[in-house]
């Protein structure tokens, strides 16, 4: 458009006035005990926000005009006033996406959405067969998945089908765009982290280096037409930019709000070093987002640290913060899914053990119930909705 | 994605009255603005801040030109500001105001 002193993309690098979009996981309770949960959900919190604390949260949203929440958890919707905080975000101005893996999402459910035009629903599967999913989801959580698909496609609704990438399902790319246009959805990838339980299951599940090169040339062949949130710009190395703007949005346009209302910069960064303040503090969230000390150091010019002298740093920019912190990585240095090979040569310098634990598990004690039971032999298990990057696709 | 929306020229946008879609919110920035339409999902930049002065008055304007106009703007960047808008057109952000001007078969 017109003049500006700098690129935009600079202007996001400092950090906005207010996040455009942020995380807000509503609770820690899960029906699944997915092996690479990113926030090791399983068991309620005690501490958990009120609905009235939920509501103020809310009406600050508002105030800043952060223009939507992608909802997430844990299982939001197993929270009783899941609908009631839903029709009070999006009547107060702030538009909600929320994850699901759609054990709550029945004929009633659909049609409550479908009803709310300032809704979006995505469903979660991370594999496109069943014994791929349940592997990783536990069992029956494709089918359950599957049924909240009909439910939602019976009423028109067009949702998200969300997958995490990992070594098992990348071979089958094809089939979840197969099954995203059944159901008239949208397909959503994103990039495994060693977050929360991911980190258990990380050397397992992660792709392999050809994979990631499998899956950067199948992003590239499909485009705009499937969403990634953003979550691949590692992948920008190997050339081509993927629609979005490559930049990580942590503390600078996008946070977490966790469900005891904790802000951490980002949804795959769950421990102190990342923790910026609570909600509940004097000052609200608009206080931590303008004046944390986390957040304003997020927003000071980065120095590239080792990656500096490569010559596709101005490509990758380093890579995900989340991803080196918890393999034990600096976060200096290269991602540990470097597509040029530093990531794995820094991560056989990491000593067995050495890396950050998240600070904190709500897990299942004991697991659930026909939980995830691993493809391999070793011990694992996986996710749950994804930060949404709202960037994603944007024309600069 | 859908096909590049049809595009209006500079021209063509300044001499209409346009309103912003109510569904979109704007946020100023030190750059500029954010705007986030609630319809369509899709998120836009303002990056200048006389570009939001131009969005702003447009609903107490007759014509985009008479906005631009008014913000101070000169002839010689009329035709900047015309495309500027042009793309918030195309992505469904301004919206045609009914003709003001009464047309040949209205009554006087």
């Amino acid at each position: 458009m017109t003049t500006t002193a700098l690129p935009l993309v600079e202007h996001f690098a400092l950090g906005l006035d207010a996040p455009i979009c942020l995380t807000w996981e509503l609770t820690y309770a899960c029906n699944l005990a997915c092996s690479h949960c990113l926030s090791s959900s399983g068991r309620r919190d005690p501490r958990e926000l009120s609905t009235d604390e939920c509501k103020a949260v809310i009406d600050e949203l508002q105030r800043m005009q952060v223009f939507y929440v992608n909802i997430g958890g844990g299982e939001p919707t197993v929270r009783s006033d899941f609908w009631e905080l839903l029709d009070y975000a999006t009547s107060h101005d702030v538009g909600v996406k929320f994850s699901t893996n759609g054990i709550k999402i029945d004929a009633e459910a659909a049609r409550r959405i479908a009803a709310n035009s300032y809704v979006d629903v995505q469903i979660s599967i991370d594999g496109a067969t069943a014994d791929v999913n349940d592997s990783v989801r536990g069992e029956g959580s494709f089918d359950t998945a599957v049924r909240a698909l009909q439910h939602l496609a019976d009423v028109g609704v067009s949702p998200k089908l969300s997958v995490v990438c990992t070594r098992y399902n990348i071979p089958q790319l094809d089939q979840f765009k197969a099954i995203a246009d059944r159901f008239g959805a949208q397909l959503r990838l994103t990039r495994l982290r060693p977050s929360g339980r991911g980190a258990d299951v990380w050397d397992d599940l992660h792709p392999t280096q050809a994979q990631q090169r499998e899956l950067y040339d199948w992003l590239v062949r499909n485009g705009e037409g499937v969403l990634t949130g953003d979550s691949f710009f590692h992948l920008a190395a190997y050339g081509e930019s993927l629609p979005g703007l490559n930049l990580c949005g942590a503390g600078r346009v996008v946070c977490l709000i966790d469900p005891v209302g904790d802000v951490y910069a980002c949804p795959f960064a769950i421990h102190d070093q990342f923790l910026a303040g609570n909600v509940r503090s004097e000052g609200g969230f608009d206080r931590v987002w303008r004046e944390s000390e986390l957040f304003l150091e997020l927003r000071e010019p980065q120095s590239g640290g080792t990656c500096k002298s490569c010559d596709q740093y101005d490509a990758c920019r380093g890579g995900c913060m989340a991803a080196k912190f918890f393999t034990g990585l600096p976060l200096d240095g290269p991602d540990p899914e470097c597509v040029k090979g530093y990531g794995e040569m820094a991560l056989s310098k990491v000593t067995p053990g050495a890396a950050p634990k998240p600070s904190l598990d709500h897990s299942h004690k004991g697991g659930v119930r026909g939980g995830p039971v691993p493809l391999t032999l070793t011990i694992r298990r996986p996710d749950k909705a994804c930060d949404e990057n709202p960037l994603t696709g944007v024309q600069l | 994605m859908a096909a590049d929306p049809v595009r209006l020229d500079a021209t063509t946008v300044l001499d209409q009255g346009w309103d912003v879609d109510p569904r979109v919110s704007i946020r100023p920035e030190s750059f500029g603005a954010l705007l986030y339409h609630f319809g369509t999902r899709r998120l836009s930049f303002l990056k200048d801040r006389r570009l939001l002065d131009v969005v702003q008055r447009l609903p107490q304007s007759a014509t985009a030109r008479e906005a631009c106009l008014a913000v101070g703007l000169s002839e010689a960047e009329l035709a900047t500001y015309g495309r500027s808008l042009a793309t918030l057109v195309a992505t469904d952000m301004l919206v045609a105001r009914r003709p003001s001007v009464p047309g040949p078969g209205d009554p006087a």
